[in-house]
């Protein structure tokens, strides 16, 4: 009812081309930003450390290796070094200039994962498809053993863990043991904010249909004029400075220090899962699969054994745990036959028949 | 300087005065080099007939490992285990292109390498719900897997030979070598091949496509039995077992994902490289090289050749 297109007549190109071309997308984004925003003032604070920021975190992940996968077709499995990349540079910075505002030193940590991330995808020119994927495993299994093998990447301490230090914003501590959830969750909100407002705007524009040609057919691309190794190392940079900037949000927003090991391989198959169910290019999958993949395990531990005690069947956690491992894996196959195309075409198939309803077409 | 002279001399210059300790690491890295290949056997198994880069042969050669252990641990005589093992393996690869592949018939490649991790955690779950997480011990004795070492007298030294390792790659190039025969002789084989080489054109002089996937993964299910039993013995069966898996794939890249013959061969590159890496170069930087140094070299070799050493070249058109 609501939902409708007519009436709203597109007088320039500049309005036929916006991003949110109906009214009531642009009402409703308007709604879910303050409704995140309300969140941080309404929701318990286990809702926020433990479901909010890292669904944020691993959102910013996933447009990260969205814009590498999706936008641009290089398939990457180094995400998780990428991600470990940021967190060490920013740890690096903010104990090297404590003067100097933490909010800085987590967006200027990007440009170090984007240095390290184009570097190692400058092989990405002459390898193509799964051969890409297994050279950016060199750089995953490479960076892990940096971040071990090099004390002065955590200053030396003992323990050779990240920790994060007490940081203020405006006086009030926003990193560090004394930062409640609340502040933590509203400073990653609006990081992701931006950062997503400025990918959508990458992607739309001539460096996304650049990317995109690139993902479509390099050769054809190239015969257009677009130079495939610029674009690709763009590509590359872009995708390695997200991933990065959430690997610093993950470790001293999120767990609030953390080792080597959470960077590993594993996480960067858990983006890359998001990633695929979610929607190969598309920002909004990229929501949609940290929500699907981050919420799934959580809510089906509480779930299960809720499910199984009325049959009189009382398990252990251990088994829980198994089901949960054998119930995403069949929900990973079951989502990608019913849907190959991720849970944003999901979103837009909705929209569509919204747009129509209560008539077919 | 000392730097230069550290890396590009003395390490030969060690080599040569220790031949022993060269030819042991030499067999150290052969025989990991050809357990490697093993495992990036099975890799190419599946994606030659079915273009499907399988994700979950890792998981695979655990879960047949312990399926083998674990019913061995019921009580089941050992080789009735070993063919019941076989048996799970058939019923897997039946069930994965029912419920898998067929459904998925003609999505683009990285859409089923997705599902193949989606079996992988599948396979993780099911296999510690049934066996449980903990590891256990190959069950070497009741196979006849010979134990204890050879040494010989060699260049000045001793070099040691695991029994064990001998049986391995004994097995292994015996693996091999029956399926380059099933490939190029038999009928079945040649029908691997020609659905390798297209779908379209197999499917049009009547080879059933899903009769040769559920082949090619019971074959490729065979083959992770093999290399279950093999890394088992060496290092026990536990679900780190898997990681291994990942060891394979500079394995697969360097040989080229469509090559038998590349798999062996970048198998005993990767293998040999990466102990003589780690034995000679690795204390300069620290050690634990080993952990990427395999795709370190598959990297180099792949800017040179990007389809990989035996890989089928790469003809692009617009």
């Amino acid at each position: 009812m609501l939902y409708r297109e007519a009436g709203q007549f597109k007088t320039n190109y500049v309005a036929d081309s916006a991003i949110f071309p109906l009214r009531q997308d642009r009402i409703g984004i308007g709604l879910i930003i303050i409704a995140a925003y309300a969140l941080a003032f309404l929701g318990n604070s286990f809702l926020l450390q433990a479901v909010m920021i890292p669904f944020l975190v691993f959102s910013l992940a996933s447009i990260g290796l969205n814009i590498l996968t999706g936008y641009t077709g290089l398939l990457s499995l180094g995400t998780g070094a990428f991600m470990g990349v940021g967190a060490y540079a920013c740890y690096k910075l903010m104990t090297a200039f404590p003067g100097v505002n933490v909010i800085v030193w987590i967006f200027v940590s990007g440009f170090f994962s984007a240095a390290i991330g184009a570097l190692f995808g400058l092989p990405s020119l002459r390898i193509k498809g799964f051969y890409l994927a297994v050279a950016t495993l060199a750089a995953q299994f490479f960076l892990q053993w940096c971040f071990i093998r090099i004390p002065w990447l955590v200053n030396y301490n003992v323990s050779g863990a990240l920790d994060a230090p007490l940081r203020t914003l405006f006086g009030t501590p926003i990193m560090g043991p004394n930062a409640t959830p609340q502040t933590r969750y509203l400073v990653v909100l609006t990081i992701v904010i931006l950062l997503t407002w400025l990918a959508s705007n990458l992607v739309h524009g001539r460096i996304g249909r650049m990317w995109i040609a690139i993902r479509d057919m390099d050769l054809a691309a190239e015969l257009m004029g677009i130079r495939p190794l610029q674009t690709k190392l763009l590509a590359f940079a872009v995708s390695s400075y997200y991933c990065g900037v959430a690997g610093a949000l993950l470790v001293f927003l999120w767990y609030g220090g953390a080792e080597y090991d959470v960077f590993n391989i594993n996480q960067s198959f858990f983006i890359l899962f998001m990633v695929i169910i979610g929607g190969l290019g598309s920002l909004i999958g990229s929501f949609f699969g940290a929500a699907l993949i981050f919420i799934l395990p959580i809510v089906l531990g509480i779930v299960l054994p809720a499910m199984l005690s009325p049959f009189g069947i009382s398990v252990g956690a251990d088994v829980i745990e198994h089901l949960r491992f054998m119930i995403v894996g069949a929900l990973i196959i079951f989502f990608l036959i019913v849907e190959p195309h991720g849970l944003a075409r999901l979103w837009q198939i909705g929209k569509q028949k919204l747009l129509v309803w209560p008539f077919p077409y | 300087m000392d730097m230069l002279y550290k890396v590009f001399i003395e390490p030969f210059v060690f080599m040569g005065e220790a031949p022993d300790l060269l030819i042991q690491t030499l067999w150290e890295g052969l025989v990991s080099g050809v357990l490697y290949a093993l495992i990036a056997l099975g890799f190419v198994l599946i994606f030659k007939a079915s273009g499907v880069f399988n994700f979950a042969q890792g998981i695979m050669v655990v879960f047949a490992a312990l399926t083998l252990v674990g019913l061995y641990e019921k009580g089941v005589p050992a080789f009735l285990a070993l063919i019941l093992a076989v048996l799970v393996m058939l019923v897997l690869a039946i069930v994965v292109e029912r419920v898998v592949l067929r459904p998925l018939v003609n999505q683009p490649d990285i859409i089923l390498f997705m599902a193949t991790f989606g079996l992988t955690y599948f396979l993780i779950g099911f296999g510690e719900l049934i066996f449980g997480g903990n590891p256990k011990e190959m069950i070497t004795d009741a196979l006849f897997l010979p134990q204890g070492t050879t040494e010989l007298d060699m260049l000045g030294g001793m070099v040691r030979f695991q029994h064990l390792d001998i049986a391995a790659a004994v097995i292994a190039s015996i693996m091999i070598g029956l399926l380059a025969v099933f490939f190029s002789k038999t009928r079945i084989g040649r029908a691997l091949r020609a659905v390798a080489d297209s779908h379209k054109a197999a499917l049009s002089v009547g080879i059933s496509l899903n009769q040769i996937w559920v082949i090619v993964w019971f074959a490729a299910g065979i083959v992770a039995l093999v290399a279950g039993i093999m890394w088992g013995a060496r290092s026990g069966v536990s679900f780190s077992l898997q990681i291994i898996a990942l060891k394979a794939l500079p394995v697969l890249i360097l040989g080229g994902f469509t090559s038998i013959p590349g798999a062996i061969i970048g198998g005993l590159i990767i293998g040999v490289g990466e102990k003589i890496g780690e034995f000679y170069w690795g204390p300069l930087v620290g050690g634990g090289v080993e952990t990427w140094l395999a795709y370190v070299i598959a990297l180099l070799f792949l800017l040179y050749r990007p389809q990989g050493l035996f890989g089928e070249k790469i003809i692009e058109r617009i």
